[in-house]
């Protein structure tokens, strides 16, 4: 039952999605790619890259394609498919709305919890884990093509790195570059 | 008053590029200037908003809506915050599956896939050296990352591996003090 299954899976993201977009994306992989198979890598790595193209969050604009390009590709109408993003979205947002809820009668409360500070001493040193394994995970034979490929990834990485140059001008020039070498 | 929050927070959905810290000028312009909530205020609910899980920029607008119209005034918000990704991401959607076995597309795909894992790479990088990681600490994202990697962990058992280790080590060390 693919509908309950993609509103399970954003939920899970939702309520387990700390430290950010980019720590998101291995959690994000980890269902709808491996143990689903809703999408392919290939597809995934398309749609962070449209994700970092576009305006909004990482988060939204993921759950959105994926809810989209799941329902899609298991064989369904465009409208049909429509539903499946914005059920994708609900899910995700759902958590978050029922935590602030949640929160803000006890706001003054949570900001200094010694349960809450204890819990990100474990929860940082993760996320940077978190954010290398989904670097990682992308980095195999299907995105990874040819000796080209490693030249724009060291370029790519190099030039963000040291000049801090825009993500969506270097996804550009990358594209660019793409059309050049292949 | 909705719909002038649901303004507010689409121009903050729309202009989110980089997410976390990059958007506090932006978020504090559109709530703290218009008179919404003190400058300490919203510092307060921006850290607790970046301490929960989920989409931050969602977050944070639920907060700030709660916070001036109740639950209907954190909808409001959330849906501000939401639709213009929404709409542009299912727009591309739409016309990204007519397109994708273009030659040329194809092509500038091939090209931009590696620099994608370049651009997490980067800010894995730069997240480690933000909250000053020790060598000793080094071990848990290096761990975290090789179970994830080679052994196939789910990361989900990660996250909440780390908020129990978090706790016991933490609460125990409130103990000795």
């Amino acid at each position: 039952m693919i509908w309950l299954e993609l509103c399970l899976v954003y939920l899970k993201i939702g309520i387990l999605g700390f430290g950010g977009g980019y720590a998101m994306l291995s959690l994000i992989q980890a269902d709808v790619v491996d143990r689903y198979g809703w999408i392919s890598l290939q597809e995934f790595t398309d749609i962070v890259a449209i994700s970092q193209m576009t305006p909004g969050p990482i988060g939204i604009n993921s759950a959105t394609y994926i809810g989209y390009t799941a329902i899609h590709n298991a064989g369904y109408s465009m409208p049909v498919s429509i539903l499946g993003s914005c059920l994708t979205t609900f899910s995700v947002c759902l958590p978050s709305f029922l935590l602030v809820l949640l929160i803000s009668y006890a706001f003054a409360k949570f900001r200094h919890n010694k349960y809450v500070e204890s819990a990100f001493l474990g929860l940082r040193p993760a996320t940077v884990g978190l954010i290398a394994a989904a670097a990682l995970l992308l980095m195999n034979e299907e995105n990874f093509i040819d000796y080209k490929s490693y030249l724009i990834f060291a370029v790519a990485f190099g030039l963000t790195w040291k000049f801090k140059i825009h993500p969506i001008l270097m996804i550009v020039l990358a594209g660019v570059a793409g059309l050049l070498l292949y | 008053m909705y719909w002038t929050l649901f303004l507010a927070f689409m121009k903050i959905g729309m202009f989110t590029i980089g997410g976390g810290y990059a958007m506090l000028p932006l978020i504090q312009r559109e709530v703290v200037d218009r008179g919404w909530m003190s400058k300490e205020e919203f510092i307060d609910i921006f850290s607790v908003a970046q301490s929960l899980p989920g989409i931050f920029a969602v977050n944070i607008s639920i907060f700030v809506g709660y916070r001036l119209k109740k639950k209907l005034g954190g909808l409001v918000c959330a849906l501000g915050t939401i639709m213009p990704s929404f709409v542009i991401i299912l727009l591309i959607a739409l016309c990204f599956t007519q397109v994708k076995d273009n030659v040329w597309v194809e092509k500038a795909f091939k090209g931009l896939r590696p620099a994608v894992v370049a651009l997490i790479a980067v800010p894995c990088l730069t997240t480690a050296r933000s909250i000053k990681l020790s060598y000793k600490q080094l071990v848990i994202p290096v761990g975290a990352a090789l179970l994830i990697w080679l052994v196939g962990v789910s990361p989900a058992w990660i996250i909440l591996a780390a908020i129990v280790g978090g706790l016991v080590y933490g609460l125990n060390k409130r103990k000795e003090v």
